[in-house]
């Protein structure tokens, strides 16, 4: 299978996996939205300098995880791309924070490198938070929830067209790429001069091929609502479990855990 | 049920694509559009549809087709796409066939009634819950016919309905057609498939109507076809392209 066909199917197993039975998928999507908003403001939150006390964060999705069905290790590769970008973040700060802030007997951790850990934890709980919201909920659903926050038609609207014209787009760039290298043999990719008609070909057939999907969606009654999205019933265990987790959350944030628990030990 | 008086569209002011269009459709009416590339047929559809914007009064199902009407007239009126993946847009044929009567605010009870009659009719049940990536082109063809039917429109408009099947989807396809109590209008290049399904034939060439007439007539006239670019629909060809019907 080649790169592109592998990202459309890619693309396809998302739907899959949002569309489960588990006790996550089974949430109203709302809860999950604002558990997931909640969960992100608290780790971005966290002192640069705290990496201990966040660790303990890291529950939640390993949790929910489990729960959904969804390996964790599925999460990591899908996001391979975009993993490194974001642990490369605070690879700068170990030489522009020289500060000792914690000393292991011979071991100095400097502020530098604490505050790059931090920051490389906070990306990637946030990243396996958003992962957990897409994978356990579908994208239609989702937008329902938003539009449920009032926020605008337009943007909501926005985010599933964009959601779905990534799967046209990547479809347009199949055809495109089979159709030139079949007039291209032993050619490796795209040749650099034909970089420039490929991308304004692209740009042409998405938009029409994006024209014709809204014109199709507008054709059976779409007209920014989502009255169509399944969307479970928002039961008192779903209340529950979202009011419990921002208080889990405030807790985490206010009490050092694992500074606590180490305390109790040592003692 | 369907009139176009005076209609006319052109894209950038002075080349009309289609011109002085008047024909009137009656309920239960099977009419076929044909006529060569570029005639205007999928124009009509979309004039129709208000999904372009001509000079001239449309009217469909007794409403004016006009921004204020768009809502009510895409009610009544179910459009298949030519191209079934721009049409199957949802991950699974289920939640495609949920999204127009959802939208048009039917309770939930409702749809899926009318889903699983659609589908039962169609014959079609064991798609319901499949993934639309997962279907074949034939599967596709029929679960996007289930979509519009199962937002009960009035009138029903198909593009191409016959375009990339094989022969026994593509007879599939005449068969549900024929078995549509519904006003259609088929626009198509398959003349064997409009001979098979429309009682009524609107030649189209350069965006006005050459002929309106019944099938037999204008499907039979050898010349009328090949001066618009067309030909006998194979069915009424002998061998080597030779009529048998002169």
């Amino acid at each position: 299978m080649d790169k592109l066909s592998k990202a459309r199917s890619e693309l396809r197993e998302m739907d899959a996996l949002a569309a489960g039975n588990s006790p996550v998928h089974r949430l109203h999507p709302l809860c999950k939205l604002l558990v997931t908003v909640a969960y992100i403001a608290t780790v971005v939150s966290f002192p640069k300098y705290r990496f201990s006390a966040l660790a303990v964060m890291v529950l939640y999705p390993v949790l929910m995880f489990q729960a959904a069905g969804i390996p964790v290790g599925l999460c990591f590769y899908r996001l391979r791309f975009v993993l490194p970008l974001v642990c490369a973040v605070g690879l700068a700060n170990p030489f522009l924070d020289r500060t000792v802030v914690l000393r292991l007997g011979a071991l100095t951790v400097t502020g530098g490198v604490a505050s790059m850990v931090t920051l490389m934890m906070k990306g990637v709980f946030s990243l396996m938070a958003s992962f957990l919201l897409i994978a356990a909920t579908p994208m239609d659903s989702l937008c329902a929830a938003l539009r449920k926050l009032r926020v605008p038609g337009v943007l909501v609207t926005l985010l599933l067209l964009t959601y779905r014209y990534i799967g046209v787009m990547l479809e347009q760039v199949a055809v495109m790429t089979e159709a030139y290298k079949l007039r291209a043999p032993g050619q490796k990719g795209i040749h650099i001069s034909a970089w420039g008609s490929f991308l304004g070909q692209l740009l042409l057939r998405s938009m029409d091929r994006a024209e014709e999907l809204y014109g199709s969606m507008r054709l059976r009654g779409f007209r920014g609502e989502f009255h169509y999205a399944r969307v479970p019933k928002c039961r008192a265990s779903g209340v529950l479990w979202t009011v419990g987790c921002a208080a889990a959350f405030l807790l985490a944030r206010l009490v050092d855990i694992p500074a606590l628990l180490g305390g109790l030990l040592v003692r | 049920m369907i009139s176009f008086r005076n209609v006319s569209f052109s894209y950038d002011g002075k080349h009309p694509v289609v011109e002085d269009l008047n024909f009137t459709i009656e309920k239960g009416e099977s009419v076929g559009l044909i006529g060569a590339n570029g005639a205007g047929k999928s124009t009509v559809m979309k004039l129709l549809l208000g999904l372009l914007t001509g000079e001239g009064e449309i009217t469909a199902g007794g409403l004016t087709v006009n921004k204020g009407n768009l809502p009510a007239v895409r009610q009544k009126i179910g459009f298949v796409l030519q191209d079934s993946d721009n049409q199957m847009f949802m991950p699974t044929v289920y939640e495609d066939m949920i999204f127009g009567p959802r939208n048009y605010g039917l309770s939930r009870e409702e749809t899926e009634r009318r889903v699983d009659e659609v589908l039962n009719r169609l014959g079609l049940t064991e798609l319901k819950h499949r993934y639309n990536h997962q279907i074949s082109g034939g599967e596709k063809r029929m679960a996007a016919i289930a979509t519009i039917l199962a937002m009960e429109p009035e009138v029903i408009l198909m593009d191409e309905p016959s375009t990339a099947l094989d022969p026994v989807n593509r007879r599939t396809v005449i068969r549900t057609v024929n078995e549509l109590p519904q006003t259609k209008l088929i626009a198509s290049h398959d003349l064997d498939m409009i001979l098979d399904t429309c009682s009524r034939v609107i030649l189209l060439n350069h965006g006005r109507i050459v002929a309106d007439a019944g099938a037999e007539a204008i499907l039979r006239d050898r010349a009328l076809l090949e001066s618009n670019r067309m030909e006998l629909p194979f069915c009424l060809q002998g061998w080597h392209g030779r009529s048998i019907s002169g």
